[in-house]
Protein backbone atom coordinates (compact mmCIF):
# COMPACT_ATOMS: atom_id res chain seq x y z
CA UNK A 1 0.00 0.00 0.00
CA UNK A 2 1.33 3.77 -0.96
CA UNK A 3 2.11 5.59 2.25
CA UNK A 4 -0.97 7.86 0.84
CA UNK A 5 -3.08 5.81 1.25
CA UNK A 6 -3.38 5.16 4.37
CA UNK A 7 -2.88 8.98 5.21
CA UNK A 8 -6.26 9.59 2.64
CA UNK A 9 -8.83 7.59 4.70
CA UNK A 10 -10.21 9.77 6.93
CA UNK A 11 -12.50 9.90 10.10
CA UNK A 12 -13.58 13.19 9.60
CA UNK A 13 -14.63 14.19 6.11
CA UNK A 14 -15.42 17.49 4.35
CA UNK A 15 -16.75 18.32 1.30
CA UNK A 16 -14.85 20.40 -1.73
CA UNK A 17 -17.42 23.25 -0.65
CA UNK A 18 -16.76 23.06 3.53
CA UNK A 19 -13.05 23.23 2.80
CA UNK A 20 -13.14 26.21 0.59
CA UNK A 21 -14.78 27.77 3.55
CA UNK A 22 -12.20 27.74 5.80
CA UNK A 23 -10.75 29.93 3.60
CA UNK A 24 -12.43 32.88 4.37
CA UNK A 25 -10.92 32.15 8.11
CA UNK A 26 -7.45 33.79 6.62
CA UNK A 27 -7.78 37.58 5.69
CA UNK A 28 -4.54 37.77 3.67
CA UNK A 29 -6.15 35.88 1.28
CA UNK A 30 -8.73 38.41 0.37
CA UNK A 31 -5.78 40.87 -0.79
CA UNK A 32 -4.63 41.92 -4.55
CA UNK A 33 -1.15 41.62 -6.26
CA UNK A 34 -1.67 44.92 -8.68
CA UNK A 35 -4.99 44.37 -9.82
CA UNK A 36 -4.71 40.92 -9.77
CA UNK A 37 -6.13 38.33 -6.59
CA UNK A 38 -3.66 36.82 -4.90
CA UNK A 39 -3.05 33.34 -5.60
CA UNK A 40 -0.94 32.01 -2.71
CA UNK A 41 1.00 28.99 -3.72
CA UNK A 42 4.16 29.24 -1.49
CA UNK A 43 2.95 27.13 1.40
CA UNK A 44 5.91 25.22 2.21
CA UNK A 45 8.03 28.18 2.36
CA UNK A 46 5.62 29.73 4.84
CA UNK A 47 1.88 29.57 5.37
CA UNK A 48 -0.48 31.78 6.37
CA UNK A 49 -2.61 32.68 9.74
CA UNK A 50 -6.24 32.04 10.13
CA UNK A 51 -7.93 35.01 12.14
CA UNK A 52 -8.09 32.61 15.15
CA UNK A 53 -4.20 32.43 15.51
CA UNK A 54 -3.85 36.33 14.52
CA UNK A 55 -6.50 37.19 17.46
CA UNK A 56 -4.76 34.73 20.21
CA UNK A 57 -1.56 36.77 19.40
CA UNK A 58 -3.70 40.22 19.81
CA UNK A 59 -5.43 39.25 22.63
CA UNK A 60 -2.29 37.85 24.86
CA UNK A 61 -0.23 41.02 24.11
CA UNK A 62 -3.36 42.83 24.80
CA UNK A 63 -4.07 41.20 28.35
CA UNK A 64 -1.72 38.62 29.32
CA UNK A 65 1.78 39.25 28.76
CA UNK A 66 4.23 38.67 31.49
CA UNK A 67 7.65 36.62 31.54
CA UNK A 68 7.63 32.89 32.13
CA UNK A 69 8.32 30.50 34.40
CA UNK A 70 9.91 33.79 36.97
CA UNK A 71 7.36 35.92 39.19
CA UNK A 72 5.04 35.01 41.30
CA UNK A 73 2.72 37.72 39.99
CA UNK A 74 -0.63 37.47 38.39
CA UNK A 75 -0.30 38.16 34.56
CA UNK A 76 3.25 35.93 34.85
CA UNK A 77 1.10 33.15 36.29
CA UNK A 78 -1.46 33.16 33.00
CA UNK A 79 1.31 33.52 30.69
CA UNK A 80 3.28 30.83 31.92
CA UNK A 81 -0.03 29.25 32.23
CA UNK A 82 -0.46 29.71 28.34
CA UNK A 83 2.76 28.70 27.20
CA UNK A 84 2.59 25.30 29.08
CA UNK A 85 -0.71 24.62 28.08
CA UNK A 86 0.90 25.28 24.21
CA UNK A 87 2.88 22.39 24.81
CA UNK A 88 0.92 20.05 26.00
CA UNK A 89 -1.22 20.90 22.64
CA UNK A 90 1.61 20.05 20.94
CA UNK A 91 2.53 16.38 23.06
CA UNK A 92 -1.19 15.43 22.09
CA UNK A 93 -0.68 17.00 18.14
CA UNK A 94 2.45 14.46 17.75
CA UNK A 95 1.04 11.82 20.00
CA UNK A 96 3.95 11.90 22.21
CA UNK A 97 4.29 9.89 25.61
CA UNK A 98 4.89 13.21 28.24
CA UNK A 99 4.86 16.67 27.94
CA UNK A 100 8.50 16.74 28.54
CA UNK A 101 9.51 15.63 25.72
CA UNK A 102 8.28 18.60 23.65
CA UNK A 103 10.87 21.41 23.58
CA UNK A 104 9.74 25.13 21.99
CA UNK A 105 12.55 26.02 20.04
CA UNK A 106 13.12 29.19 17.73
CA UNK A 107 12.24 26.74 14.51
CA UNK A 108 12.93 23.01 12.86
CA UNK A 109 16.52 24.66 12.32
CA UNK A 110 17.33 25.44 15.49
CA UNK A 111 15.71 22.13 16.92
CA UNK A 112 18.24 19.86 14.49
CA UNK A 113 20.80 22.45 15.70
CA UNK A 114 19.81 21.65 19.25
CA UNK A 115 20.28 17.55 18.55
CA UNK A 116 23.28 18.05 16.58
CA UNK A 117 24.77 19.91 19.75
CA UNK A 118 23.58 18.37 22.77
CA UNK A 119 23.58 14.66 20.80
CA UNK A 120 26.13 15.13 18.09
CA UNK A 121 28.91 16.65 20.17
CA UNK A 122 28.37 14.42 23.02
CA UNK A 123 27.92 11.08 21.56
CA UNK A 124 29.58 11.06 17.93
CA UNK A 125 33.22 10.56 17.72
CA UNK A 126 36.06 10.32 15.33
CA UNK A 127 35.53 8.18 12.24
CA UNK A 128 31.90 7.66 13.49
CA UNK A 129 29.20 7.87 10.36
CA UNK A 130 25.88 9.74 10.01
CA UNK A 131 23.52 9.08 7.47
CA UNK A 132 21.55 11.63 5.88
CA UNK A 133 19.50 11.42 2.65
CA UNK A 134 19.81 13.51 -1.02
CA UNK A 135 16.29 14.63 -0.28
CA UNK A 136 17.23 17.15 3.27
CA UNK A 137 16.83 20.98 3.00
CA UNK A 138 20.01 22.21 3.59
CA UNK A 139 18.87 22.47 7.37
CA UNK A 140 19.65 19.09 7.58
CA UNK A 141 22.95 19.03 6.06
CA UNK A 142 24.98 21.80 7.02
CA UNK A 143 24.64 21.03 10.82
CA UNK A 144 25.98 17.61 10.54
CA UNK A 145 28.38 18.59 7.98
CA UNK A 146 29.91 21.36 10.97
CA UNK A 147 29.59 18.45 13.15
CA UNK A 148 31.53 16.20 10.78
CA UNK A 149 34.02 18.32 10.33
CA UNK A 150 34.54 19.08 13.95
CA UNK A 151 35.06 15.74 14.71
CA UNK A 152 36.36 14.12 11.87
CA UNK A 153 33.45 12.12 11.24
CA UNK A 154 31.76 11.09 8.09
CA UNK A 155 28.69 11.58 5.97
CA UNK A 156 26.67 8.99 4.20
CA UNK A 157 24.35 9.52 1.55
CA UNK A 158 20.80 7.82 0.46
CA UNK A 159 20.34 8.26 -3.23
CA UNK A 160 17.38 8.81 -4.78
CA UNK A 161 15.67 7.82 -8.14
CA UNK A 162 14.57 9.70 -10.80
CA UNK A 163 11.20 9.99 -9.37
CA UNK A 164 12.50 11.25 -6.14
CA UNK A 165 12.23 8.29 -3.84
CA UNK A 166 15.14 7.41 -1.44
CA UNK A 167 16.90 4.13 -2.45
CA UNK A 168 15.42 1.83 0.98
CA UNK A 169 17.94 -0.88 0.05
CA UNK A 170 20.49 1.32 -0.86
CA UNK A 171 20.11 3.22 2.67
CA UNK A 172 20.03 -0.37 4.46
CA UNK A 173 23.69 -0.88 2.59
CA UNK A 174 25.30 2.12 4.53
CA UNK A 175 25.43 0.71 7.36
CA UNK A 176 28.07 -0.67 9.75
CA UNK A 177 29.18 -0.50 13.55
CA UNK A 178 30.54 2.74 12.71
CA UNK A 179 27.12 4.65 12.02
CA UNK A 180 26.00 6.77 15.16
CA UNK A 181 22.91 9.01 13.92
CA UNK A 182 20.53 8.82 11.11
CA UNK A 183 18.85 12.26 10.07
CA UNK A 184 16.08 12.25 7.29
CA UNK A 185 13.02 14.35 6.11
CA UNK A 186 9.93 13.14 6.45
CA UNK A 187 8.89 14.88 3.51
CA UNK A 188 10.99 16.77 1.00
CA UNK A 189 10.47 20.43 1.24
CA UNK A 190 11.96 20.61 -2.65
CA UNK A 191 9.96 17.62 -4.48
CA UNK A 192 7.12 16.83 -2.11
CA UNK A 193 8.19 13.06 -1.98
CA UNK A 194 6.46 11.46 1.62
CA UNK A 195 9.73 9.34 2.57
CA UNK A 196 8.79 5.61 4.27
CA UNK A 197 10.58 7.03 7.67
CA UNK A 198 8.67 4.23 9.23
CA UNK A 199 10.33 1.55 7.70
CA UNK A 200 13.72 3.38 7.74
CA UNK A 201 13.38 3.89 11.19
CA UNK A 202 13.05 0.28 12.13
CA UNK A 203 15.86 -0.62 10.29
CA UNK A 204 18.26 2.29 11.76
CA UNK A 205 17.23 0.85 15.13
CA UNK A 206 17.85 -2.70 14.16
CA UNK A 207 21.55 -1.05 14.37
CA UNK A 208 21.14 0.12 17.29
CA UNK A 209 21.25 4.06 15.79
CA UNK A 210 18.91 7.04 16.77
CA UNK A 211 17.10 8.91 14.26
CA UNK A 212 16.00 12.47 13.54
CA UNK A 213 12.79 13.13 11.83
CA UNK A 214 12.91 16.49 9.75
CA UNK A 215 9.08 17.09 9.87
CA UNK A 216 8.80 20.56 8.95
CA UNK A 217 7.28 19.52 5.46
CA UNK A 218 5.15 17.00 6.57
CA UNK A 219 3.38 18.14 9.79
CA UNK A 220 0.79 20.88 7.85
CA UNK A 221 0.12 17.84 5.33
CA UNK A 222 -0.72 14.77 7.58
CA UNK A 223 -0.90 13.39 11.31
CA UNK A 224 1.92 12.99 13.01
CA UNK A 225 2.71 9.61 15.69
CA UNK A 226 6.02 10.09 16.86
CA UNK A 227 5.03 6.81 19.13
CA UNK A 228 3.96 5.10 15.94
CA UNK A 229 6.97 6.09 13.88
CA UNK A 230 9.17 5.10 16.62
CA UNK A 231 11.77 8.35 15.81
CA UNK A 232 14.21 9.52 18.41
CA UNK A 233 13.47 13.04 17.54
CA UNK A 234 11.28 14.83 15.19
CA UNK A 235 11.22 19.01 14.24
CA UNK A 236 9.33 21.10 12.88
CA UNK A 237 8.02 24.77 12.74
CA UNK A 238 5.28 26.59 13.37
CA UNK A 239 4.98 29.00 10.44
CA UNK A 240 4.53 26.34 8.08
CA UNK A 241 1.37 25.03 10.03
CA UNK A 242 -0.44 28.09 10.25
CA UNK A 243 1.16 29.54 13.08
CA UNK A 244 3.74 32.47 13.88
CA UNK A 245 7.66 32.58 13.13
CA UNK A 246 10.16 32.47 15.28
CA UNK A 247 9.35 29.13 16.97
CA UNK A 248 9.03 25.47 16.14
CA UNK A 249 9.59 22.54 18.28
CA UNK A 250 11.94 19.73 19.25
CA UNK A 251 10.40 16.14 19.70
CA UNK A 252 12.91 13.73 21.35
CA UNK A 253 12.99 10.65 23.78
CA UNK A 254 13.02 11.53 27.00
CA UNK A 255 15.75 9.33 27.85
CA UNK A 256 17.67 10.61 25.14
CA UNK A 257 16.98 14.40 26.00
CA UNK A 258 18.30 13.81 29.66
CA UNK A 259 21.31 12.10 28.37
CA UNK A 260 22.27 14.84 26.07
CA UNK A 261 24.48 18.08 27.35
CA UNK A 262 22.57 21.87 27.01
CA UNK A 263 22.65 23.61 23.55
CA UNK A 264 22.67 27.06 24.78
CA UNK A 265 23.25 28.24 28.55
CA UNK A 266 21.47 31.01 30.10
CA UNK A 267 18.16 32.09 32.66
CA UNK A 268 15.72 29.50 33.12
CA UNK A 269 17.53 26.38 32.01
CA UNK A 270 19.58 25.83 35.32
CA UNK A 271 18.18 24.10 38.75
CA UNK A 272 21.27 26.17 40.25
CA UNK A 273 24.16 28.79 39.64
CA UNK A 274 27.36 29.11 41.55
CA UNK A 275 30.45 30.32 40.59
CA UNK A 276 31.97 26.72 41.11
CA UNK A 277 29.49 25.10 39.59
CA UNK A 278 25.83 24.95 37.76
CA UNK A 279 23.51 22.47 38.06
CA UNK A 280 21.09 22.22 35.00
CA UNK A 281 17.04 21.95 35.44
CA UNK A 282 14.74 18.80 34.17
CA UNK A 283 13.75 18.65 30.59
CA UNK A 284 12.20 20.07 28.67
CA UNK A 285 14.13 23.42 30.63
CA UNK A 286 17.22 22.38 30.38
CA UNK A 287 17.25 23.26 26.42
CA UNK A 288 15.08 26.33 27.24
CA UNK A 289 17.29 28.68 27.87
CA UNK A 290 16.74 32.80 27.78
CA UNK A 291 13.11 34.23 27.66
CA UNK A 292 11.35 32.40 24.69
CA UNK A 293 9.55 33.84 21.81
CA UNK A 294 6.10 33.69 24.32
CA UNK A 295 3.39 34.99 22.12
CA UNK A 296 4.37 32.84 19.79
CA UNK A 297 4.45 29.70 21.26
CA UNK A 298 0.89 30.33 22.33
CA UNK A 299 -0.08 31.41 18.94
CA UNK A 300 1.34 27.77 17.83
CA UNK A 301 -0.60 26.92 20.09
CA UNK A 302 -3.64 28.40 18.34
CA UNK A 303 -2.50 27.06 15.47
CA UNK A 304 -2.87 23.22 16.98
CA UNK A 305 -6.00 24.35 18.11
CA UNK A 306 -7.15 25.80 14.68
CA UNK A 307 -5.92 22.51 12.63
CA UNK A 308 -7.72 19.95 14.87
CA UNK A 309 -10.62 21.45 14.60
CA UNK A 310 -10.42 20.90 11.17
CA UNK A 311 -8.70 17.85 11.07
CA UNK A 312 -5.16 16.73 9.43
CA UNK A 313 -6.84 14.02 7.80
CA UNK A 314 -9.51 15.93 5.92
CA UNK A 315 -6.84 18.10 5.29
CA UNK A 316 -4.77 15.47 3.75
CA UNK A 317 -7.77 14.29 1.60
CA UNK A 318 -8.56 17.69 0.48
CA UNK A 319 -4.67 18.78 -0.32
CA UNK A 320 -4.73 15.08 -2.27
CA UNK A 321 -7.48 15.78 -4.62
CA UNK A 322 -5.77 19.18 -5.32
CA UNK A 323 -2.95 18.14 -5.95
CA UNK A 324 -4.39 15.47 -8.41
CA UNK A 325 -5.65 18.02 -10.25
CA UNK A 326 -2.45 20.17 -10.49
CA UNK A 327 -0.61 17.45 -11.92
CA UNK A 328 -3.15 16.04 -14.21
CA UNK A 329 -3.40 20.06 -15.59
CA UNK A 330 0.22 20.58 -15.70
CA UNK A 331 1.26 17.54 -17.20
CA UNK A 332 -0.81 18.07 -20.52
CA UNK A 333 1.07 21.28 -21.52
CA UNK A 334 3.75 20.40 -23.80
CA UNK A 335 7.53 21.88 -22.82
CA UNK A 336 6.08 21.45 -18.71
CA UNK A 337 8.01 18.85 -16.79
CA UNK A 338 7.13 17.54 -13.02
CA UNK A 339 10.76 16.98 -10.77
CA UNK A 340 10.12 14.26 -9.05
CA UNK A 341 6.53 13.10 -10.17
CA UNK A 342 6.13 9.48 -7.39
CA UNK A 343 2.55 8.42 -6.43
CA UNK A 344 3.35 8.84 -2.31
CA UNK A 345 3.54 12.85 -2.34
CA UNK A 346 2.29 15.95 -0.17
CA UNK A 347 0.80 18.64 -2.36
CA UNK A 348 3.76 20.13 -3.69
CA UNK A 349 4.98 20.92 -7.47
CA UNK A 350 8.42 21.43 -8.56
CA UNK A 351 8.25 21.77 -12.15
CA UNK A 352 10.53 23.33 -15.11
CA UNK A 353 9.26 25.15 -18.35
CA UNK A 354 11.79 23.74 -21.46
CA UNK A 355 13.69 27.34 -22.18
CA UNK A 356 12.50 29.41 -19.42
CA UNK A 357 14.39 30.35 -16.50
CA UNK A 358 12.43 29.53 -13.33
CA UNK A 359 13.33 33.30 -12.07
CA UNK A 360 11.56 34.49 -15.50
CA UNK A 361 8.72 32.17 -14.65
CA UNK A 362 7.87 33.22 -10.67
CA UNK A 363 8.75 36.95 -12.21
CA UNK A 364 5.38 36.75 -14.77
CA UNK A 365 3.46 34.60 -12.91
CA UNK A 366 3.76 37.27 -10.12
CA UNK A 367 2.44 39.79 -12.77
CA UNK A 368 -0.42 37.57 -12.43
CA UNK A 369 -1.13 37.35 -8.93
CA UNK A 370 0.21 34.20 -8.12
CA UNK A 371 3.10 33.56 -5.65
CA UNK A 372 5.40 30.69 -6.25
CA UNK A 373 8.89 30.00 -5.12
CA UNK A 374 11.77 29.76 -7.62
CA UNK A 375 15.01 28.55 -6.96
CA UNK A 376 16.99 25.94 -5.75
CA UNK A 377 14.28 25.57 -2.30
CA UNK A 378 17.75 25.49 -0.35
CA UNK A 379 18.34 21.90 -1.58
CA UNK A 380 21.10 22.33 -3.84
CA UNK A 381 22.31 18.64 -4.00
CA UNK A 382 18.13 17.27 -5.57
CA UNK A 383 19.00 19.93 -7.82
CA UNK A 384 22.22 18.41 -8.66
CA UNK A 385 20.44 15.23 -8.99
CA UNK A 386 18.09 16.40 -11.63
CA UNK A 387 20.55 18.64 -13.35
CA UNK A 388 18.85 22.12 -13.34
CA UNK A 389 20.16 25.12 -11.21
CA UNK A 390 16.70 25.73 -10.11
CA UNK A 391 13.00 25.04 -10.38
CA UNK A 392 9.41 26.95 -9.87
CA UNK A 393 7.68 25.13 -7.38
CA UNK A 394 4.10 25.54 -6.29
CA UNK A 395 2.76 23.95 -2.60
CA UNK A 396 -0.44 23.63 -1.90
CA UNK A 397 -2.48 24.31 1.60
CA UNK A 398 -5.79 23.11 2.25
CA UNK A 399 -7.27 26.75 1.62
CA UNK A 400 -6.36 26.63 -1.69
CA UNK A 401 -9.08 25.94 -4.71
CA UNK A 402 -9.25 24.06 -7.97
CA UNK A 403 -9.95 27.20 -9.27
CA UNK A 404 -6.40 28.62 -8.26
CA UNK A 405 -4.88 25.38 -9.84
CA UNK A 406 -6.71 27.00 -13.18
CA UNK A 407 -5.10 30.37 -12.54
CA UNK A 408 -1.75 28.55 -12.27
CA UNK A 409 -2.43 26.58 -15.39
CA UNK A 410 -3.77 30.05 -17.01
CA UNK A 411 -0.28 31.73 -16.46
CA UNK A 412 2.41 29.18 -17.13
CA UNK A 413 0.74 29.54 -20.45
CA UNK A 414 0.98 32.79 -20.33
CA UNK A 415 4.80 32.43 -19.44
CA UNK A 416 5.01 30.25 -22.61
CA UNK A 417 3.32 32.67 -24.55
CA UNK A 418 5.68 36.05 -23.66
CA UNK A 419 9.00 33.49 -24.90
CA UNK A 420 6.68 32.66 -27.71
CA UNK A 421 7.90 29.22 -27.29
CA UNK B 1 7.71 50.81 -15.18
CA UNK B 2 5.56 48.13 -15.68
CA UNK B 3 6.77 44.61 -14.55
CA UNK B 4 5.23 43.33 -17.97
CA UNK B 5 8.06 46.05 -19.74
CA UNK B 6 10.57 44.60 -18.45
CA UNK B 7 9.79 41.40 -20.70
CA UNK B 8 9.83 43.62 -23.62
CA UNK B 9 10.52 42.43 -27.45
CA UNK B 10 14.13 43.81 -26.98
CA UNK B 11 15.05 41.74 -23.68
CA UNK B 12 13.23 38.47 -25.55
CA UNK B 13 15.01 39.03 -28.45
CA UNK B 14 18.52 38.97 -27.04
CA UNK B 15 17.56 36.21 -24.67
CA UNK B 16 16.74 34.11 -27.95
CA UNK B 17 19.56 35.64 -29.49
CA UNK B 18 22.40 36.20 -27.74
CA UNK B 19 25.17 38.68 -29.40
CA UNK B 20 28.36 37.43 -28.95
CA UNK B 21 27.92 34.19 -27.71
CA UNK B 22 30.40 31.81 -27.42
CA UNK B 23 33.94 31.84 -25.98
CA UNK B 24 37.14 33.39 -27.11
CA UNK B 25 40.16 30.71 -27.93
CA UNK B 26 42.70 33.08 -26.09
CA UNK B 27 41.47 35.83 -23.92
CA UNK B 28 43.31 37.71 -22.31
CA UNK B 29 41.31 38.40 -19.74
CA UNK B 30 38.24 36.08 -18.21
CA UNK B 31 35.75 35.95 -15.33
CA UNK B 32 33.12 33.63 -14.12
CA UNK B 33 29.58 35.41 -12.47
CA UNK B 34 27.91 33.54 -9.88
CA UNK B 35 24.60 34.29 -8.20
CA UNK B 36 24.12 31.55 -6.31
CA UNK B 37 20.48 32.79 -5.23
CA UNK B 38 19.62 31.14 -8.72
CA UNK B 39 22.58 29.02 -9.70
CA UNK B 40 23.04 31.77 -12.77
CA UNK B 41 26.67 31.60 -14.10
CA UNK B 42 28.14 33.63 -16.36
CA UNK B 43 31.54 32.97 -18.57
CA UNK B 44 33.09 35.89 -19.73
CA UNK B 45 35.93 36.49 -22.05
CA UNK B 46 37.97 39.30 -23.43
CA UNK B 47 40.76 40.34 -25.70
CA UNK B 48 42.68 43.50 -24.40
CA UNK B 49 45.86 43.30 -25.29
CA UNK B 50 46.27 47.25 -25.59
CA UNK B 51 43.69 48.16 -22.87
CA UNK B 52 41.02 48.73 -25.13
CA UNK B 53 38.54 45.28 -25.67
CA UNK B 54 38.82 44.13 -29.49
CA UNK B 55 36.82 40.86 -28.58
CA UNK B 56 34.09 39.94 -25.98
CA UNK B 57 32.41 36.12 -25.80
CA UNK B 58 29.71 35.02 -23.05
CA UNK B 59 28.30 31.72 -22.24
CA UNK B 60 26.49 29.89 -19.21
CA UNK B 61 23.16 29.15 -17.85
CA UNK B 62 20.72 32.16 -16.73
CA UNK B 63 17.24 34.15 -16.95
CA UNK B 64 16.45 35.78 -19.69
CA UNK B 65 16.98 39.16 -17.64
CA UNK B 66 20.27 38.36 -16.77
CA UNK B 67 21.39 36.87 -20.69
CA UNK B 68 19.91 40.00 -22.45
CA UNK B 69 21.80 42.17 -19.88
CA UNK B 70 25.27 40.31 -20.68
CA UNK B 71 24.51 40.07 -24.96
CA UNK B 72 23.49 43.97 -24.79
CA UNK B 73 26.62 44.68 -22.60
CA UNK B 74 29.21 42.49 -25.12
CA UNK B 75 27.30 44.33 -27.60
CA UNK B 76 28.15 47.62 -25.73
CA UNK B 77 31.99 47.69 -24.44
CA UNK B 78 33.30 46.22 -28.12
CA UNK B 79 35.95 48.49 -29.03
CA UNK B 80 35.86 50.35 -26.10
CA UNK B 81 38.58 51.33 -23.90
CA UNK B 82 39.08 49.97 -20.36
CA UNK B 83 38.12 53.02 -18.59
CA UNK B 84 35.09 53.64 -21.35
CA UNK B 85 33.96 50.26 -20.21
CA UNK B 86 34.50 50.85 -16.60
CA UNK B 87 32.14 54.10 -16.84
CA UNK B 88 29.56 52.37 -18.56
CA UNK B 89 29.69 49.53 -15.53
CA UNK B 90 29.47 52.43 -13.13
CA UNK B 91 26.83 54.07 -15.18
CA UNK B 92 24.71 50.77 -15.38
CA UNK B 93 25.22 50.27 -11.84
CA UNK B 94 23.42 53.48 -10.99
CA UNK B 95 20.64 53.46 -13.19
CA UNK B 96 19.94 49.67 -11.76
CA UNK B 97 20.31 50.84 -8.42
CA UNK B 98 19.52 54.32 -8.02
CA UNK B 99 16.39 55.65 -7.40
CA UNK B 100 16.67 59.24 -9.08
CA UNK B 101 14.91 59.98 -12.17
CA UNK B 102 17.78 61.13 -13.78
CA UNK B 103 18.20 60.73 -17.47
CA UNK B 104 20.07 57.58 -18.64
CA UNK B 105 19.39 58.56 -22.50
CA UNK B 106 23.02 57.97 -22.93
CA UNK B 107 22.95 54.70 -22.23
CA UNK B 108 21.45 53.98 -25.12
CA UNK B 109 19.08 50.23 -25.72
CA UNK B 110 20.46 49.30 -22.35
CA UNK B 111 17.28 51.58 -20.79
CA UNK B 112 15.03 48.47 -21.24
CA UNK B 113 17.04 47.22 -18.30
CA UNK B 114 16.03 50.23 -16.41
CA UNK B 115 12.55 48.62 -15.25
CA UNK B 116 14.55 46.17 -13.45
CA UNK B 117 14.55 48.66 -10.65
CA UNK B 118 10.83 47.45 -9.79
CA UNK B 119 11.86 43.89 -8.96
CA UNK B 120 14.21 44.48 -6.44
CA UNK B 121 14.85 40.59 -6.76
CA UNK B 122 15.79 40.46 -10.39
CA UNK B 123 17.63 44.13 -10.12
CA UNK B 124 20.93 41.02 -9.26
CA UNK B 125 20.19 39.31 -12.50
CA UNK B 126 20.69 42.43 -14.53
CA UNK B 127 23.85 43.41 -13.16
CA UNK B 128 25.66 39.51 -12.51
CA UNK B 129 27.14 40.54 -15.85
CA UNK B 130 28.36 43.96 -15.59
CA UNK B 131 30.44 42.49 -12.00
CA UNK B 132 31.58 39.94 -13.85
CA UNK B 133 33.11 42.49 -16.48
CA UNK B 134 34.75 44.01 -13.94
CA UNK B 135 36.04 41.64 -12.52
CA UNK B 136 37.63 40.87 -15.57
CA UNK B 137 39.36 43.46 -16.39
CA UNK B 138 40.88 43.90 -13.29
CA UNK B 139 42.23 40.37 -13.22
CA UNK B 140 44.62 39.50 -16.23
CA UNK B 141 45.04 36.08 -16.99
CA UNK B 142 47.22 34.99 -19.23
CA UNK B 143 45.51 32.90 -22.26
CA UNK B 144 48.44 30.94 -22.93
CA UNK B 145 49.13 29.44 -18.96
CA UNK B 146 46.34 26.32 -18.39
CA UNK B 147 45.66 28.55 -15.22
CA UNK B 148 42.04 27.52 -15.01
CA UNK B 149 41.56 29.27 -11.52
CA UNK B 150 38.17 31.04 -12.16
CA UNK B 151 37.27 34.77 -10.90
CA UNK B 152 34.19 34.24 -9.10
CA UNK B 153 31.85 37.29 -8.61
CA UNK B 154 29.56 36.24 -5.25
CA UNK B 155 27.03 38.76 -5.05
CA UNK B 156 25.86 39.19 -1.59
CA UNK B 157 22.34 37.31 -2.29
CA UNK B 158 20.63 36.00 0.08
CA UNK B 159 20.88 32.39 0.09
CA UNK B 160 19.25 30.74 2.46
Amino acid sequence: MKIVDALLTPSVQHTASEMERFRADFPILDIKVGDKPLVYLDNAASSQMPQAVIDCLVRYQTTQHANIHRAVHHLSGLATQEYEAARRKLQYFVHAREEREIIFTSGTTDSINLVMHGYGRKFIQSGDEIILTALEHHSNIVPWQMLAEEKGAHIRVVPINDAGELLVEEYEKLFNPRTRFVALSHVSNALGTINPVKQMIAIAHQHGVPVLVDGAQAAPHMKIDVQDLDCDFYAFSAHKLYGPTGVGMLYGKAHLLESMQPFKGGGDMIASVTFEKTIYNEIPYKFEAGTPPIAAVIGFGAAIDYLNHIGLDAIAAYEHELLDYASEQIKIIPGVHIMGDCPDKVAVISFVIDGIHPHDVGTLLNQEGIAVRTGHHCAQPIMQRFNVAATSRASFAFYNTKSEVDALIAGIRSVQKVFAL
Amino acid sequence: MSLKSIYQEVILDHNRKPRNYGSLDYPTHHAVGHNPLCGDRINLDINMPDGRIEQIAFHGESCAICKASCSMMTAAVKGKSRQEAEAMVQEFREMVMSESNQSFDHLGRLKVLAGVRDLPTRVKCAILPWHTLHAAMNSVLSASTENDEDHVVKLAVNNH
